[in-house]
């Protein structure tokens, strides 16, 4: 989907989304029910603020060594007889999970939600290479039925009204069921139920893992991770570098403003700690597991302008509460990860060039900073993303040009009183009422929703001289 | 007590109005008023867009111009926390210049933080009436942390009611070059802020930001709505007549 969808630019599928009646509909109801459960959640928690401080602290500690914090993660799963390995790029990470695949004999593999492996499309290469992946979370479910990529990192399937579930699963499952979840998820269970006993290999991601203990931690609320992680013979966790911490006591921190900041949960009803392979005398568990540690463009950030986009827990909050996302939803952003965050992610992923435009879909209101467990500066970035777009020329040359005159204007009063003189002549023949509401060119974009006072009169610079002597 | 007007770009050309009752709100409370001359915008617009090198030469000659003063005030939240945040670091490279940026910084104040804190001003006498309600700017919110001192001047005015705007604290969909570079988008923040305003029935939707203002304002007037967009100094300084 994202290449064909990205020939359309950004600004045409974010007009696109504003006209779909179902998304806002779905946008609107799923946004303002989290943003509502996360606020009440931390209202009702004197420590949250300090547990926030504590944990960006650690992220930032952590990224200081993650070179040896990696190596001990590595270090002690391998001590428990799980394997290592390490990828470069995403390509890596996906050549790796196939070739395990083709000398494991693996047709099928569960998958628990995992943005990871969407962010390296790993179920596409799964399939051209004819192992049959299953998304077993219940949002993952249904988009993949849609043939749909996650639109929300949280809750992939967020652009669904329940009444399209319903029509989804009536059409691909045979059968006529009622938009009702409760009905919806029931059916969804019974078709995944026989899928975990089948598979072959189980795929994850990571939330955490734990460098002292060599433990995976994975947040979920159906249980379906659990599943995956046991049921099949082969464990396989894709973890981008960035999310080892250094102990428990780290995890602790993290797992109390986790859930809290993406779904107002106190605990997310399931966290699984994997702590290696199973073990001799155990009867549950894989018999393999593998940790794939991915960088794919991160390790490179640590020294860049985008070293605060890996402290993110990849909790959701920051879309829920941005104006943008709720308005235009997270399919048109035309990346993995969408929202405030995900224009930083996308950069850190694939480069400035790629989010010429999304570096411009946030009105920069701070909200998304307000709730960030870890704190990042979500808008600062963003600016300064746009500033490398200007200094590298990413920046179309006419903006840049129409900048430059700006900043002249603004350099020079003699300049700016001229531009004043000629902004009062040029909008003459069109105020109306002591009203703008109609301009041309470039000022039409304002206009075409919005009146605009004119300029006035007299300013408030020569009214002075009337008022200065009191 | 001196202060002198940042007055802002928009301030300055759009609603000189503001501009104006703001010197005559400040005169009532026996601060003495002055207009540094040769002024024009903050920068905001080139920083926000990515133009910094830019936005640091504007910073530089407003720094310059606000030397004198004893405090600058101005009638905008994002204006003054472009000052007050992010001058220092545009000018870090020149030690003197920084030092300079940093006092100003120091010493600029958004309007009602300025009544509030600085000259301790609780209730002002104002022949205004009606009902309003308040939108909270985001810079002036979550940038200088400010949402009690706005609703307090507006409290203390003895014929206004206020009433709490739903969902005061999300943004109008303004956010400078945003609102003509997404134009679609930024309509569809307004009209749910607009719907909230209207929910509200009160006559004056009041605010501290000549951005939120302009757009708000912008889409009530297009809306034919009763509702008017006033800044706070409209209320605290009516104009005779109104």
């Amino acid at each position: 989907m994202s290449d064909a969808h990205l020939e359309t630019p950004f600004p045409e599928r974010a007009h696109a989304a504003l006209g779909d009646a179902h998304l806002q509909e779905a946008l609107t109801i799923a946004t303002t029910k989290f943003i509502g459960l996360r606020k009440e959640s931390f209202e009702g928690y004197p420590d949250g603020e300090a547990l926030r401080d504590r944990a960006r602290a650690i992220k930032e500690a952590t990224l200081q060594g993650l070179d040896q914090h990696l190596e001990r993660l590595a270090d002690n799963i391998e001590r428990l007889g799980g394997h290592v390995h390490w990828a470069a790029t995403g390509e890596e990470a996906r050549d790796i999970i196939l070739r395990l695949c083709r000398d494991k004999g693996v047709r099928m593999a569960v998958k628990s939600k995992s943005m990871a492996t969407e962010e390296i499309e790993l179920n596409e290469a799964l399939e051209a290479a004819g192992v049959k992946p299953v998304e077993t979370d219940l949002g993952e479910y249904i988009i993949q039925l849609a043939h749909e990529k996650p639109s929300h990192i949280i809750a992939p399937a967020i652009h669904k009204t329940k009444g399209q579930v319903a029509d989804l699963f009536s059409k691909e499952l045979g059968g006529r069921f009622e938009a009702d979840p409760e009905v919806l998820t029931a059916v969804a269970r019974k078709e995944l139920r026989q899928k975990f006993l089948e598979a072959d290999m189980g795929i994850t991601g990571a939330n955490f893992a734990v460098a002292e203990t060599g433990t995976i931690v994975l947040v979920t609320n159906e249980g379906n991770g659990r599943m995956v992680t046991s049921l099949p013979r082969i464990h396989v966790a894709v973890m981008g570098m960035e999310k080892v911490i250094p102990t428990m006591t780290d995890l602790m921190v993290f797992l109390s403003i986790l859930a809290r900041s993406a779904t107002g949960q106190k605990l997310s009803s399931y966290t699984t700690l994997v702590r290696g392979p199973r073990q001799p005398g155990e009867v549950e568990g894989p018999e393999e597991l593998h940790l794939i540690l991915m960088d794919n463009g991160r390790t490179r950030q640590i020294a860049g302008t985008l070293r605060e986009a890996l402290y993110c827990l990849r909790c959701g909050a920051c879309l829920n509460v941005c104006p943008v996302y709720r308005q235009i939803g997270g399919h048109a952003y035309g990346y993995t990860y969408p929202g405030p965050i995900g224009i930083l992610l996308t950069a850190m992923l694939k480069g400035n060039a790629a989010v010429k435009d999304l570096a411009h879909a946030s009105s920069l209101c701070g909200a998304c900073k307000d709730v960030c467990p870890v704190r990042i500066d979500i808008p600062r970035m963003l600016v300064e993303l746009r500033e490398h777009l200007d200094r590298e020329k990413i920046a179309p040359w006419g903006e840049r040009m129409l900048f430059g005159l700006a900043r002249r204007a603004m350099a020079s009063p003699g300049l700016f009183d001229a531009g004043v003189r000629l902004g009062r002549m040029a909008q003459r023949p069109f105020v109306r009422d002591g009203k703008l509401r109609t301009l041309p060119l470039f000022f039409g974009k304002w206009t075409r929703t919005r009146d605009l006072p004119p300029v006035a009169a007299r300013t408030f610079s020569e009214r002075w001289k009337e008022i200065e002597r009191p | 007590m001196k202060a002198s007007i940042m007055i802002t770009c928009l301030g300055d050309l759009l609603f000189p109005d503001v501009g104006v009752a703001m010197v005559k709100l400040l005169r009532r409370l026996r601060v003495t008023v002055d207009f540094p001359p040769g002024q024009t915008c903050c920068g905001m617009p080139l920083f926000n867009s990515g133009y910094h090198h830019d936005a640091a030469l504007v910073a530089a000659r407003t720094v310059k111009l606000f030397e004198r003063a004893e405090h600058v005030v101005v009638p905008s939240g994002s204006c003054a926390w472009m000052v007050k945040t992010e001058y220092p670091g545009l000018l870090k490279d020149d030690p003197a210049l920084k030092a300079q940026a940093e006092a100003l910084a120091a010493k600029t104040y958004e309007l009602s933080q300025f009544l509030v804190n600085v000259l301790g001003v609780t209730s002002i006498d104002s022949p205004f009436q009606g009902r309003v309600t308040y939108h909270d700017s985001c810079h002036l919110l979550r940038g200088l942390g400010e949402s009690r001192n706005p609703r307090a001047l507006l409290r203390g005015v003895k014929g206004c009611e206020l009433v709490e705007l739903p969902g005061s604290d999300e943004c109008c969909g303004f956010g400078g070059s945003f609102s003509v570079r997404l134009p679609d988008v930024s309509t569809a923040v307004l009209n749910k802020k607009l719907a909230n305003v209207e929910s509200t029935g009160a006559a004056c939707l009041v605010a501290c930001d000549a951005g939120c203002l302009m757009q708000m304002g912008g889409g009530l007037s297009r809306r034919g709505s009763r509702v008017r967009a006033v800044h706070l100094a409209q209320v605290l300084e009516p104009e005779e007549g109104e």
